[in-house]
């Protein structure tokens, strides 16, 4: 017998072995006539909006295209842990979902890495995109000119005020506040008159993440000047600008008078439910720095009816720093329905994009869920005007409004811009070191596209 | 959590179509026509091939070690492999090797340096101090106690041990809240609040780490404890040895091995602690309480920088082991 004969034996098993081993991975359950929708199911446990949605349109769905079915992945998470878990899912064809719910804010970088599939040429022949606004139309739209996502509607952002509070201090019930002093002199005087009572909510920190750049901190920096985080001309990300340390001087304030709700409340990941579910409708809160969604949660269908809402809540639009022109500012993103690039029912899940917009069903959802719409055809439906008190101030916020940097690189320096608002609220760090901070931070991300401000 | 949960895909994520999952790349047809049977080259009545030592002696072990190399050895390299590469987890579809770039990044970093801090702080009081001592004091009480005691005690103790990791970091998390059962008895007995997970959060997390972890140490101790023979004891007592001086002269020395491995064991589980940290305090407020697993979950998962985090894992991997080596060394030295 030869002396090799052993080894070659032993290697032959060895590799048998690892073939049978890893060949148990190729059949993941996902069949050809299935559709896997990957999507964010709130934390809060009364808050079944989308669910309820895709449940009603998935029966349609399964109506229309006998044999096929739905498969709904709720991701129960918060944001920042449901945009972790979506990446992790799309970087195998074995766990990729057919279709998944992207932020408008992740797209540019999930596209970059190569996690979805382009759509153009499923949207040459839908009849129903050109109803899209050209906004949106844009939002999944990446650098290399495809489109990657169908949004399902937009939203703005602005102030919500309780005016029963409002009367309680003295202050009118018909508040604009003209700049940021306004805003913190009306919260000093609810905290002066109204004890009891948490004047301004301002979002902020890691915990709450991208809800507290956007709805936080970016309305007030894009108060502050043109161009303040990304200075498109160039293609250069700004540093040390001054309109950046003002705004963190802003919640610095807010935090240091104890204007605002308790910091350990306020940096809790689940901050944003918190608000608009508990403090907000229970009249704890007088005034709140939010989105237009916010008032989805006080619909019959939400997570805290409230029918006083609509004659308890006024709304007012966020003003620039010292009112300078334009005088209001808002920031609006938004959701997308896309298509993974490892998805073997491409196909299939393009149907169910066209079933999910249907104008009925866009109407249904864009009312459901509080957003502003993006469809003409929607903007227009008498239902969707009625839809809430809420939804005309919002829509008329749209000619104000700006949109974050469709970059790759957004979500690192949104969580850089997090964290030097996490540390100004506790007092880690004062507005200067802070911003110091993010502009290292600004580095590590970006390299050297950056542009230095005065 | 230090494997990421997909396969390698050193190709990058445009390579559609299915692949090899594994780290590995085997063909299955590298099989040889001589090989496709065991029987082709067992000569006939050599039954004794198989015996150790035998030519074929290492066949049997084959599979496993195929299990190994694949499942275990096989995503261990690849982190290795990712701690010197720049990849992403979103944001760039390219993966470049950057040699000792992510390591030097780390050394530069003061974030780095303060989780490396906040994990030497963790460690020492919620182990090395807190679960160490609390385990040998309760070990010991326990001798002396009546039955009913020492079951009471047992069950309570172990109960908390035996909790999932992210039970107990709720139970402790709607414990310390500022709103939460600590502060409700705090206000019963008219004494001032406290909000430890804002103000000092490195602690709450390291007493909830004591109040999780005791029971293993005291279950080693109370084995190690009763080793000990009585007549030893005995005559030290008939001696004139105090209690304490019969604990540090008589009972500390014999048990000393179980000491150093209880302490080996007790700081490997402390120092890779995540789940807990994480749900109760994220790391925060700012970054606080951000030990190492959660300052490389941090970068890895909610910054993208997954090479950088690979990284960090990697240097947590050296700390722990320089605490293996001590422990060790404790452990060879003769009485």
């Amino acid at each position: 017998m030869r002396p090799t004969a052993p080894l070659i034996l032993a290697a032959a098993a060895t590799v048998l072995a690892a073939g049978t081993l890893t060949a148990c991975g190729s059949g993941s359950g996902s069949s050809p006539d299935t559709v896997r929708i990957a999507y964010e199911r709130s934390t809060s446990n009364k808050v079944r909006i989308m669910d309820n949605y895709l449940e009603s349109v998935k029966k349609e769905f399964e109506k229309a295209n006998p044999g096929k079915k739905v498969e709904l992945l709720p991701i129960q998470a918060d944001e920042n842990a449901y945009y972790t878990k979506i990446q992790q899912m799309m970087r195998s064809p074995r766990t990729a979902p057919d279709l998944v719910y992207e932020d408008t804010f992740l797209i540019n970088s999930d596209i970059k890495s190569g996690y979805l599939a382009p759509i153009d040429t499923y949207l040459k022949n839908w009849p129903s995109w050109q109803h899209f606004v050209p906004t949106a139309k844009a939002a999944a739209k990446a650098q290399d000119g495809k489109t990657y996502g169908v949004p399902d509607g937009t939203d703005t952002r602005g102030i919500w005020f309780n005016k029963d509070i409002f009367r309680k201090a003295g202050l009118p019930t018909d508040w604009q506040p003209k700049n940021w002093a306004d805003i913190l002199d009306a919260a000093r005087t609810i905290k002066q008159k109204v004890p009891g009572t948490v004047p301004l909510n301002i979002y902020t920190g890691k915990g709450p993440g991208e809800a507290a750049v956007m709805q936080g901190f970016e309305m007030l920096l894009y108060g502050t000047g043109a161009d303040p985080l990304y200075d498109a001309k160039q293609g250069k990300w700004v540093a040390g600008s001054k309109g950046f340390t003002d705004s963190l001087a802003f919640v610095n304030t807010v935090f240091a008078e104890k204007l605002g709700l308790d910091k350990s409340d306020a940096l809790d990941p689940n901050a944003m439910t918190n608000v608009q579910t508990d403090w907000v409708p229970k009249s704890k809160l007088a005034i709140d720095i939010d989105g237009s969604f916010a008032g989805q949660q006080w619909l019959p269908s939400g997570g805290s009816p409230w029918p006083a809402w609509s004659t308890t809540m006024g709304q007012a639009a966020m003003p620039t720093q010292y009112g300078q022109a334009p005088g209001k500012v808002s920031m609006s993103g938004g959701w997308t329905w896309s298509i993974p690039a490892k998805s073997k029912n491409a196909d299939l899940a393009w149907k169910m994009i066209e079933q999910l917009q249907t104008r009925k069903n866009a109407v249904k959802y864009t009312i459901e869920g509080a957003q502003i719409a993006c469809r003409d055809d929607v903007a227009q439906d008498p239902a969707y005007l009625k839809s809430s008190p809420g939804v005309k101030f919002f829509t008329s916020l749209v000619e104000y409004t700006h949109y974050r940097p469709a970059l790759p690189a957004y979500p690192q320096v949104s969580s850089a811009i997090g964290e030097a608002m996490e540390s100004v609220t506790t007092g880690d760090a004062g507005p200067q070191a802070a911003a110091k901070t993010y502009d290292e931070q600004l580095k590590t991300a970006v390299g050297d596209a950056i542009v230095h401000r005065p | 959590m230090s494997t990421p949960a997909t396969g390698p895909q050193a190709t990058g994520p445009q390579a559609t179509g299915p692949q090899a999952t594994g780290p590995q790349a085997t063909s299955p047809q590298a099989t040889s026509p001589q090989a496709t049977s065991p029987q082709a080259v067992v000569p006939q009545g050599s039954a004794g091939t198989l015996h150790r030592g035998g030519p074929l002696g290492w066949l049997p072990i084959t599979p496993a070690v195929a299990l190994l190399l694949v499942f275990l050895a096989g995503p261990i390299g690849y982190c290795v492999y990712i701690a010197f590469t720049n990849m992403q987890l979103t944001g760039s579809s390219s993966t470049d090797f950057v040699g000792l770039a992510n390591f030097r990044r780390a050394f530069a970093d003061p974030e780095f340096r303060n989780a490396v801090w906040l994990t030497l702080v963790f460690t020492v009081i919620s182990s090395i101090i807190g679960q160490n001592s609390l385990g040998l004091a309760l070990a010991t009480l326990m001798r002396r106690a009546s039955r009913p005691v020492r079951t009471v005690t047992g069950i309570f103790v172990i109960a908390a041990w035996v909790l999932p990791e992210i039970v107990a970091a709720f139970l402790l998390y709607a414990f310390f809240r500022r709103e939460g059962t600590l502060n409700a008895i705090l206000d019963q007995l008219h004494l001032p609040s406290q909000n430890w997970l804002y103000s000092l959060p490195i602690l709450a997390v390291s007493f909830a780490n004591v109040w999780r972890g005791t029971a293993f140490s005291m279950l080693i101790y109370s084995a190690a404890l009763n080793e000990i023979p009585q007549d030893i004891t005995e005559s030290a007592e008939l001696d004139g040895a105090g209690g304490l001086r019969r604990f540090w002269h008589i009972t500390l020395p014999m048990i000393r091995r179980s000491v150093a491995t209880n302490l080996m064991l007790n700081t490997l589980q402390t120092l890779s602690v995540f789940g807990l940290i994480w749900a109760m305090t994220r790391g925060g407020p700012g970054n606080r309480s951000e030990t190492l697993p959660v300052f490389m979950y941090d970068q890895a998962f909610l910054k993208s920088f997954i090479g950088y985090g690979t990284a960090v894992a990697l240097l947590l991997l050296l700390i722990s082991s320089l605490f293996s080596v001590v422990y060790l060394r404790l452990l060879k030295t003769e009485v």
